[in-house]
């Protein structure tokens, strides 16, 4: 698509490189080297022009079953009030071991949403102040929203289930 | 558990919840206290996690609805319009008119049957009974009229992508005219109790100060944020589902306290009133859901005349609808906040990943910000004041 | 204790009185038909909200519905006074063990109602987070269906458990005691 070249474009390629932009459904998304996400996301909130003053969302998808490379992407989604205007970063992050620098100095709402991708998918934010696992319990072990977690379904014990199935005992500690 | 440990050694460590009355719903508090005072308060959450983000891959994208509904209970409609817009987004759908405005209206029906469970609830937790069982009188009203279009109280999954599940029934429009000639002396009612009344203010003034530069670097939005004095209400800034074209004002507190926050969702309700009378108003004839085959099942009396309606239909139910590969991020304004659906498509009748930027989880980040210095008591103010509801925050 | 099977010695039952059969002749009899009656007119429920059915919950004890009307709608926040648990929703496997923690900490005799297709089930949540039933983790006296059930099937609930308790049935607290105790003791 002959889109107009969005305005953080030409401030991020000399910072980061050539940068990726895609146009979709009103939605402008860049992807951003990942040794390069600290520098982009100060560039992004502080330049005037731009002015991303709030993160509004950080999440990452596992493209286990997509098959694409890298396997993960985490997704920040940025908002500028003044311009009221969103931008998506996309950062590919490889399969082994992922890390990703914190942009909790960025930009603090980041806390609590590092830490639920940390505990979701398994991806470490080096720089975080208190990376610990927010949602599940600490002694917890795997990744749920990792593509090669199970669901865990169970089968539940009714009356006209009674005998086939043996109701799992919950463990307490 | 994880044992807490003192910062300091003069002071103590206090569990509250994940069992409390006061805290709304299961969420715990570590607090430590220097006497009767905060020194540090850190939110412990994930007592309800429901799994919905893994929940949502192997759902076909209208089973996902139901799951919607039951993340926010307190907003279900608008969640359900917030994945609704989504979805509609990556087929790049527009939904009839007749739809738009009744979304609208159940929205803003839906909004003011949030903010009085939280007047209410609030109001109990620090002392004053009669508003909760007023508020809660005047919430089976709203449960009534939606029982009326969906048959359910609460989790009725009324707006899908594609436009509504029917045409609201005969005599809806009655009970809403109903409602909305009874309902501005009854929030009249819960301010002559709570306005002036000496303990509330006592409570809730100057209490939980949240400055305007703290709430923003945090994340905050909603009403804290409004009360906090930003004038920011995705309905105006960002409008979606024709809201452009009502008549409402942003309702602005300066104060930033627990006051303010009272004051804003007061206000607020006032508001949905107006943009309800307007829906009413101009609510036009026609269709509820989008006649594209791909998304919404063809009329029933179409199927026993046409093939092609009856494979429609057939595909839609055994295989889902399937939009396109890609990725889209849809934002509402949910009672508490910005209520965003990120939904990544490959193509299938199943969603490949759905995340929720859920309002509550942002703002109750900023409880360790602002508990600090306050007396214990105080905390149910503050905490209440957030409004966070955890089926919201744990997911 | 029966269901959790955590390991921990039985409670023991601190009213001879107990539901069950009278112990002995006409007096026991009248004393134990008065005592459920007693019980039966004064459920204290335990003020335990969870999910989406808590606000139902609330809902059978304000205004249209007044709980207050079947005796049971003096909600306690403390454990220690009450006899009624309603579990109000979907328990994640991180609430487990404090809700397991609650229920002991309730004094004898304590019932507990399933509020719901999640507490009763899971209901449509079949992962890896949610218990799939709350009856799992303690013994249920009654199940309420219902995503979430109206306040009346709620109050439903509570009339049922009353008839339990007025016919001297024993709790389901009770029937796990007595199902343990049989296995320890080899029947």
């Amino acid at each position: 698509m002959a889109k107009s070249v969005h305005p953080a474009i030409p401030k991020l390629e000399p910072l980061v490189g050539p940068v990726a932009a895609t146009q979709a459904h009103g939605e402008t998304t860049i992807a951003v080297p990942a040794d390069r996400i600290r520098n982009a996301a100060l560039l992004l909130r502080d330049d005037s022009e731009l002015d991303y003053s709030q993160l509004a969302d950080l999440t990452a998808v596992d493209r286990l079953d997509l098959d694409e490379q890298p396997r993960f992407l985490i997704v920040y989604h940025l908002l500028s009030h003044r311009r009221r205007e969103r931008l998506r970063l996309h950062v590919p992050l490889p399969d082994d071991d992922p890390a990703i620098a914190s942009v909790v100095a960025v930009w603090p709402t980041a806390d609590w949403f590092e830490r639920e991708v940390y505990d979701l998918f398994g991806i470490r934010f080096v720089g975080h102040p208190n990376l610990r696992r927010i949602i599940l319990s600490d002694d917890w072990e795997g990744h749920p929203l990792r593509k090669d977690y199970p669901i865990g379904i169970e089968d539940v014990a009714f009356t006209h289930t009674v005998g086939r199935i043996q109701p799992q005992q919950v463990d307490l500690p | 558990m994880t044992l807490e440990r003192s910062t300091r050694d003069d002071t103590l460590i206090l569990n509250v919840g994940p069992q409390h009355p006061s805290t709304h719903g299961v969420l715990r508090i570590v607090l430590e206290l220097d006497g009767e005072t905060i020194v540090r308060a850190e939110p412990v959450i994930g007592y309800l996690h429901t799994g919905f983000e893994k929940e949502y891959e192997r759902r076909t994208y209208l089973q996902a609805v139901t799951l919607t509904d039951r993340m926010d209970y307190l907003s279900t409609l608008i969640n359900n319009l917030g994945y609704a817009l989504a979805v509609e987004k990556l087929f790049d759908l527009e939904v009839p008119p007749r739809a738009r405005v009744l979304r609208v209206l159940l929205a803003e029906l839906t909004r003011i049957n949030s903010h009085l469970v939280w007047l209410g609830t609030t109001a109990l937790e620090l002392g004053a009974m009669s508003v909760f069982l007023y508020c809660m009188r005047e919430r089976e009203l709203i449960m009534d009229l939606n029982e009326m279009i969906s048959g359910a109280r609460m989790m009725t999954s009324y707006i899908r992508p594609g436009g509504l599940t029917m045409d609201i029934p005969e005599g809806f429009i009655g009970k809403v005219e109903e409602f909305l000639r009874l309902m501005p002396c009854r929030i009249q009612e819960y301010e002559d109790l709570l306005r002036d009344n000496e303990l509330w203010i006592e409570r809730n003034r100057g209490i939980g100060v949240l400055p305007a530069e703290t709430a923003l670097a945090l994340g905050v939005t909603g009403p804290i944020l409004r009360a906090s004095g930003v004038a920011w209400d995705l309905r105006k800034a960002m409008p979606y589902s024709g809201y452009e074209e009502y008549d409402f004002d942003i309702c602005v507190q300066t104060d930033a306290d627990c006051y303010a926050r009272y004051r804003v969702r007061v206000d607020e309700m006032r508001e949905s009133l107006k943009i309800i009378r307007q829906a009413l108003d101009r609510l036009p004839d026609g269709p509820v859901v989008t006649d594209d085959r791909k998304v919404a099942p063809p009329p029933r009396h179409e199927l026993a005349l046409s093939m092609e309606a009856l494979i429609h239909h057939f595909k839609l139910f055994t295989e889902g609808m399937k939009p396109p590969a890609g990725e889209v991020y849809a934002a509402v304004e949910s009672p508490r906040g910005e209520l965003g659906f990120y939904v990544v498509s490959d193509g299938s009748g199943k969603p490949y990943r759905i995340h929720v930027r859920a309002p509550s989880f942002a703002n109750l980040q900023v409880l360790a910000a602002i508990a600090p210095g306050h007396l214990v008591a105080d905390l149910i103010a503050i905490t209440a004041s957030l409004d966070p509801v955890m089926g919201d925050v744990d997911r | 204790m029966g269901v959790a099977g955590n390991g921990r010695p039985a409670q023991a039952v601190p009213l001879q009185l107990h539901q069950g059969a009278p112990r002995s002749g006409a007096l026991g009899l009248l004393l134990t038909k008065v005592a459920n009656w007693g019980r039966k007119s004064s459920l204290w429920p335990m003020t335990f909200g969870l999910a989406c059915c808590a606000i139902e919950m609330m809902a059978a004890s304000a205004s249209r519905y007044d709980l207050a009307r079947f005796g049971a709608e003096v909600f306690r926040a403390s454990p220690r006074q009450a006899d009624l648990m309603i579990v109000s929703g979907r328990v994640a496997r991180k609430m487990a063990p404090v809700l397991r923690q609650l229920y002991d900490q309730m004094p004898e005799p304590k019932w507990v109602i399933a509020m719901g297709d999640c507490a009763s089930c899971g209901g449509v949540f079949s992962n890896y987070t949610i218990v799939q039933g709350v009856d799992r983790i303690v013994p249920v006296d009654i199940y309420v269906p219902g995503c979430p059930p109206r306040p009346e099937a709620l109050i439903e609930a509570i009339v049922k458990l009353q008839e339990k308790i007025a016919r001297g049935e024993p709790s389901a607290a009770e029937q796990a005691r007595l199902a343990a105790a049989a296995v320890r003791a080899g029947v």
